[in-house]
């Protein structure tokens, strides 16, 4: 396992859930490190692109928390629904999203997935059950909510994922939320990603309490655990999906993540220290899972090397696709307004 | 001197009731508190507690009446030491109630005024690709194409409350994936009785009563919508939508082209709009032009009940999220309802309720109801006015309006809302730009006034936009003073 040690804590004790993860193989942690290190690699190249002026706008960038998306996704099933804020590249990929439709979309390009017309904030894809991308704070958890009530509605099993942030958490629709999603047992999976700061402001500053125990009120259980390490993700996902899927309502899991970029491409990130963050790069969620794949199961640095160049090939196929996509044509500005009726 | 128990008002638009029950006789005791009997309105059933104490000396009006004019004394209360040989002859007399006089002149207003003539023109409409591209380009069309007149062959009474209702119902019994919710809906049967029986029909999964929670179950309804279902949000009133505006604009309206066209929000966001009576200012504001100004919505807003049936059932199958702004003060007033289910009113598309030749007056919502009756009065004056029953607000049929002002060269627009900004700057924006030289007369916008809406009852209808100025703002582009 992890060489990180466990740090869980949970509210609402009572409602134990079943405590049978199986041990992850060989196999299974490549999958992940090749998820983790192709959205790390993705957001390196989007944080490129944006310099080089071809991505516009807010750009944020998900670099240290990809062990929260990679291992609560790497545990839904088929049919689950996915829902989160602006800092969603990672879930997209993650959902099974392309990496060419992705950057396209950074891009503004036509084969981006909303043709260019909605940015790095604003994607989706039914198809792939991923529902934005929104870029105002605290609305993927009505949303979501809103996901769940239709699975809930339909009975068709599915289980809305629906992420938000520390500073989301604040928001007075996530409590208005989780009133309705307890009051009606939805099958919703509330994941905050804590990555310390709503934008520059620390969560000492800005939460009182623990995110994790804000559902405690409304008999929502939940659970803090650590976003650095990728199995610990997996293991709580796994179990807290297993409780929301049976039908006994919303569960909360509040990540401990940190990200190493600023907010987005345009924040110097001067609130936090050097230290600070060179402290957390010592936990990269990447590095970590490496160690335990080559200490463990003697996986060879060629190996991991091959499995990079591999990824690297991907990224720079889908930045190539997104630099060469046209713009969508000047009369596409009036399209996609409505739908017609007639 | 003994004391008239008057029928009381239960809510602030009640100007009748039914006495359903006496729970005191007369010779009974009774405290201040006690429950004396049981009054029924088309919205609820109330008791009525005692004020004062005393000995029932005579009940005025049986159990059973209906509609009891609201302030007509119902019985009469001996005070300690009198009997009921004290009863004054003259107790039994109402006393004139305004409120009541109010919907007199509420009610005269229907479409009888057609029955003399022709029902009126309309145009045909078109059938146009790609319509709402060239709305959003600002392109003057021809509305969609509608023909009512067939539909009027068979018609029932209905209020604009049951019209709306029925078109829910009609609409849910095809399609299990519509849904609504709201505050009060399902057990209290809808805190203005629009959803009564609802629940009672449709059972708790598709008839949800929700907390007071705006912002929190419009953002859940407008998920559900984005996961495939086609739900119908009620709020109790579009006051407490602003709560939920965020979800209304960032979420629903705008997904669509953000998505590239990928995914849409197919949702109704309905209630009552608008002033009601004395309410004050926080419960009584018109939001017409808040939601017309944005993409990707659709605003609608009827008047009588055949809108009400029509226009509802369009936007329950609208794909796009619709604004659908109802009146209170209409939701308990009768008119003539197709009784075809198919009668669907496309949205985008004005109706010219009373057709003439001297000046066009344009309304909506509650304010095609005074426009007709000033109408009326112009006419006894000599001038033929032209009245335009909006319907949709967004996207709004420019090209109905531009044709009836080419006619008339006179214009007025009527609206419930405040000036700034309102639907009649937007009107006056269109004639001016398409219209111009048509003109004979500059126009005049009828709006209320520029002020939280006051309290007090004199000065409330000074704010609200009344028949009167409707006339006097006719008559001024007729220049007929």
């Amino acid at each position: 396992m992890a060489s990180t040690k466990k740090k869980t804590k949970k509210s609402n004790a009572t409602k134990t859930i079943s405590n049978s993860n199986p041990e992850p193989t060989l196999d299974d942690m490549k999958k992940l490190y090749e998820e983790m290190l192709l959205i790390r690699r993705f957001e390196e190249k989007a944080g490129q692109l944006y310099g080089m002026g071809l991505i516009g706008g807010f750009c944020h960038l998900y670099i240290g928390q990809e062990a929260v998306v990679t291992g609560i996704q790497s545990v839904q099933e088929e049919g689950d629904t996915v829902v989160t804020t602006y800092r969603d590249h990672a879930h997209m990929l993650a959902q099974g999203m392309t990496p060419e439709g992705v950057m396209a979309e950074l891009t503004g390009r036509e084969g981006g997935y909303s043709r260019g017309k909605g940015g790095s904030m604003h994607m989706f894809s039914q198809e792939k059950g991923f529902f934005g991308g929104h870029g105002i704070v605290g609305a993927s958890t009505s949303i979501g909510t809103g996901l769940g009530f239709a699975h809930q509605y339909r009975n068709d099993g599915g289980v809305a994922v629906a992420y938000m942030g520390d500073g989301s958490a604040n928001q007075g629709q996530v409590a208005e939320c989780y009133n309705m999603a307890a009051l009606w047992k939805l099958p919703v999976l509330y994941v905050i990603e804590n990555n310390q700061y709503g934008m520059g402001t620390s969560t000492a500053r800005h939460a009182a309490g623990q995110l994790y125990a804000r559902g405690q009120g409304y008999g929502i259980p939940g659970e803090q655990i650590d976003g650095m390490d990728v199995f610990s993700v997996q293991n709580a996902a796994r179990q807290a999906l297993d409780y929301v899927r049976t039908g006994n309502g919303p569960y909360i899991l509040e990540v401990m993540t940190y990200r190493f970029r600023g907010h987005s491409m345009s924040d110097p990130a001067n609130y936090r220290t050097k230290e600070e963050v060179d402290g957390k790069k010592n936990e990269d969620p990447i590095i970590q899972l490496r160690n335990v794949m080559m200490d463990q199961h003697n996986v060879k640095e060629e190996d991991l090397k091959s499995i990079d160049k591999e990824i690297k090939a991907r990224v720079k196929k889908a930045a190539e696709f997104a630099e060469n996509s046209p713009e969508l044509a000047p009369e596409e500005l009036y399209t996609d307004v409505l739908i017609e009726v007639e | 001197m003994t004391i008239q128990i008057l029928m009381p008002a239960l809510s602030p638009t009640m100007t009748e009731g039914n006495l359903a029950k006496w729970l005191k006789a007369e010779g009974d005791t009774v405290e201040s508190g006690d429950v004396i009997a049981e009054i029924e309105t088309d919205k609820a059933t109330m008791e009525v507690e005692a004020v004062d104490e005393g000995v029932i000396g005579k009940i005025l009006i049986e159990a059973g009446t209906e509609n009891v004019a609201v302030n007509a004394p119902i019985a009469i209360l001996l005070e300690e030491g009198e009997s009921a040989s004290d009863i004054d002859a003259n107790a039994s007399t109402a006393a004139p109630t305004p409120q009541a006089e109010e919907t007199a002149t509420e009610t005269a207003v229907s479409t009888s005024s057609d029955t003399a003539s022709q029902p009126p023109k309309q145009q045909e409409g078109a059938h146009v690709k790609n319509r709402d591209v060239l709305y959003a380009q600002g392109a003057v069309i021809e509305p969609p194409v509608f023909d009512e007149e067939p539909f009027m062959a068979s018609t029932e009474t209905q209020t604009v409350r049951v019209a709306l209702r029925d078109a829910m119902a009609e609409e849910m019994r095809g399609d299990d994936d519509i849904y609504m919710l709201g505050e009060e809906i399902a057990e209290y049967n809808g805190a203005y009785k629009v959803t009564e029986g609802m629940l009672d029909e449709f059972g708790s999964r598709r008839v949800i009563d929700t907390p007071i929670t705006e912002h929190g179950f419009a953002g859940l309804a407008v998920g559900s919508a984005m996961n495939g279902l086609k739900p119908i949000v009620e709020f109790m009133t579009f006051n407490f939508a602003m709560q939920a505006i965020d979800h209304i604009i960032n979420s629903a309206a705008k997904t669509l082209y953000m998505a590239g066209g990928q995914l849409g929000c197919p949702i109704v966001f309905r209630g009552p709009n608008g002033s009601a009576s004395r309410v004050g200012a926080q419960h009584s504001q018109c939001y017409a032009s808040w939601y017309a100004h944005v993409p990707g919505l659709k605003v609608v807003s009827p008047w009588n009940a055949a809108d009400a049936k029509g226009l509802l059932k369009a936007a329950i199958r609208d794909p796009n999220p619709v604004v659908f702004l109802e009146n209170e003060l209409m939701y308990g007033q009768s008119f003539e309802v197709p009784t075809d289910p198919d009668y669907v009113i496309p949205i985008g598309r004005a109706k010219i309720e009373r057709e003439g030749s001297d000046v066009t007056i344009v309304a909506l919502s509650i304010m095609v109801g005074r426009a007709l009756e000033a109408a009326e009065k112009l006419a006894e004056q000599g001038i033929d006015a032209e009245v335009i029953n909006l319907r949709t607000v967004r996207p709004l049929d420019r090209h109905t309006i531009l044709e009836s002002v080419k006619k008339t060269n006179r214009i007025v627009s009527c609206e419930e809302g405040f000036p700034f900004a309102g639907i009649g700057a937007e009107i006056a924006a269109l004639i001016g730009e398409h219209a111009f030289d048509y003109l004979d007369a500059p126009l005049k916008r009828i709006a209320a006034a520029d002020v939280p809406l006051p309290y007090a009852a004199g000065l409330e209808k000074l704010a609200i936009p009344q028949t009167e100025q409707i006339i006097h703002a006719a008559k001024e582009v007729c220049y007929a003073d």
